[in-house]
């Protein structure tokens, strides 16, 4: 179960050649910069994450890369074409698993890979081997007849990763692909993910989730308000923007103690009901907190933090 | 993305066709008790109801006429039905062409392909009826053959007509304004139940401003042995309403999916 179809290797992907080349991208709806200038290249190879709030362009960006969206100027190259001429011949050797899911419910699993496939032009024998070794890769081998209302949100998830590797694709694009699922069916996600990274595939993924984009991305850049506000490894990124502890506590209880922050030997962070401190000394905080007999947690940080930093914690609608 | 005015589509339409009628097959028992039995049922009750009081016309009995009449207002329901409520199904509620459009497929490939389509289900709705007429001895001449490219044409234009409606619709309640204003005059004035000559001048002009009407002109002649008249003129009003339509559908729809 679950193991790589040898049979089947994926197309030889040259490392370091750009994947995507996207320069002064522009997409401006009812005169609002939605995507306002971005400028981003993709090794081939490499596992990229695209994160950012709500609104921030994300989608649009993608869109945009899937020739779904005009762009209003910049340039975008998918795997070494221009997407404005080149649209379907990108398409061709691109897997995009979507936000939604865009499964066709009249049919069953099995129908519905040999139908996207049709839209591929691919058919014969070499299909038939190659949706079972999908079935099998995702795990959905006693499923092939069922229908889709019948498999859980995992399950659909999974036959969508498994319907975007219908073409072997160079690059696969993933727009919040564990959105919703349990933490099981994520980590399955996340196997499988990897070891297309494995074998060479360019992965391109939005997430809301930091831990997933920081288990999993090699670099990560966040958007907002249309602009890249920052890019590099999710390691770096913590080193370059954030003290590496982090204290949580009550807001609450915090207050009574601590009348004014500021006064702390730490940087501070109200969240809903909590307060982050981030501190390079932990110690020194824990002692002051200790002796309030405040109740706290620490821990490293990580790109969530980093994400709150750069991009605010007030609510994004 | 497009950069052109005109549609495009490529031969790969053909896969959006297969996966329609793959979906079809599975759904043929309601599908074709809808396309199909409910024309039938007009057909009979009309023509045996109403052929008792009205005799002959045209030279016919009113069977025969009806029959021909039927055969084309069944392609335009068919077709129209199938370019708005099951297109629109795809296009908004199934998310079936969002997926499409991960793939190589354009969206001129889809609209043509729906448009197709539609054309195909109107098509064979009319020859499955023309089946019936003829085993109830309605149609009396081969000429009835050449009849049925007319109705495919026919139906690829109320298919365009109806996928403009779709491309402005935001929910399904919109379809009603089009089957009301527009399918069901259609319907009723374009010689299908009773002869236009009798109406007044311009509801004929009307009539005749409307495709329904040609397609009448063109295949109840065929079907009732006798060759039509002006058959250039009644098909370039078809084919005219068929590509001006789709050009239409295909700009709206890519305004409302391209942006």
């Amino acid at each position: 179960m679950n193991r790589l179809p040898p049979e089947t290797p994926m197309r030889p992907h040259t490392h370091g050649d750009p994947a995507i080349e996207i320069r002064g991208l522009r997409k401006i709806y009812d005169g609002i910069p939605v995507v306002d200038g971005i400028d981003l290249s993709i090794s081939g190879g490499e596992f990229f994450g695209l994160l950012g709030p709500n609104g921030a362009g994300k989608t649009t960006a993608l869109r945009m890369l899937l020739g779904l969206t005009p762009i209003d100027s910049g340039s975008v190259r998918v795997l070494g074409l221009p997407i404005e001429v080149h649209g379907r011949e990108i398409r061709e050797r691109l897997g995009v698993v979507p936000q939604f899911d865009t499964l066709d419910i009249d049919f069953t699993v099995e129908e519905n890979l040999l139908t996207y496939a049709s839209y591929f032009g691919l058919s014969g024998s070499g299909l038939k081997q190659r949706i079972d070794d999908l079935l099998d890769l995702a795990n959905l081998e006693s499923r092939r007849h069922a229908t889709i209302d019948t498999l859980s949100g995992g399950m659909k998830r999974r036959l969508t990763l498994a319907r975007a590797l219908i073409n072997q694709p160079d690059l696969v694009i993933l727009d919040e692909p564990t959105t919703g699922l349990d933490p099981q069916a994520r980590h399955h996600l996340w196997r499988q993910l990897r070891r297309l990274r494995e074998r060479g595939v360019t992965l391109v993924l939005t997430t809301h989730y930091m831990e997933e984009a920081q288990e999993l991305c090699d670099r990560v850049a966040i958007i907002d308000a249309g602009r890249i506000i920052a890019c590099d490894s999710p390691q770096a990124m913590i080193v370059a923007h954030v003290e590496p502890w982090v204290i949580s506590l009550n807001a609450a209880s915090a207050r009574q103690f601590i009348a004014d922050p500021a006064t702390l030997p730490a940087r501070m962070l109200e969240i809903a009901d909590t307060w982050l401190i981030y501190t390079r000394n932990p110690a020194e905080v824990r002692a002051e907190l200790e002796s309030a007999g405040l109740a706290h947690t620490l821990r490293a940080a990580n790109l969530e933090d980093v994400f709150l930093k750069l991009t605010g914690h007030d609510l994004r609608e | 993305m497009r950069w052109h005015i005109l549609p495009r589509p490529s031969f790969r339409f053909v896969a959006v066709w297969q996966r329609n009628l793959r979906v079809w097959r599975k759904l043929m028992m309601p599908s074709l008790l809808g396309n199909f039995g409910e024309p039938v049922l007009y057909l009979l009750a009309f023509g045996y109801g109403f052929g008792q009081l009205v005799g002959e016309l045209d030279g016919m009995s009113y069977m025969m006429f009806i029959a021909s009449g039927i055969i084309c207002s069944s392609a335009m329901f068919t077709a129209s039905f199938e370019g708005m409520y099951s297109a629109y199904t795809r296009m908004a509620e199934q998310n079936t062409w969002l997926a499409m459009l991960a793939t190589p497929l354009t969206l001129d490939d889809i609209i043509f392909a729906e448009a197709i389509w539609a054309a195909t289900k109107g098509f064979a709705s009319a020859v499955a009826i023309l089946i019936v007429a003829t085993t109830l001895g309605l149609v009396s001449d081969v000429r009835a053959l050449l009849a049925l490219p007319v109705i495919f044409l026919a139906a690829f234009t109320f298919g365009s007509l109806a996928l403009i409606v779709t491309a402005v619709s935001r929910s399904y309640d919109f379809f009603l304004y089009y089957f009301t204003l527009a399918v069901t005059p259609m319907l009723l004035l374009s010689g299908v139940f009773f002869p236009l000559e009798g109406l007044p001048e311009w509801v004929q002009t009307l009539a005749l401003s409307l495709p329904l009407a040609h397609v009448v002109e063109i295949v109840r002649p065929l079907m009732t042995g006798s060759w039509p008249t002006q058959v250039a003129l009644h098909l370039t009003v078809i084919a005219s309403y068929g590509v001006i339509a789709f050009i239409v559908a295909s700009m709206l729809i890519h305004r409302r999916l391209i942006r």
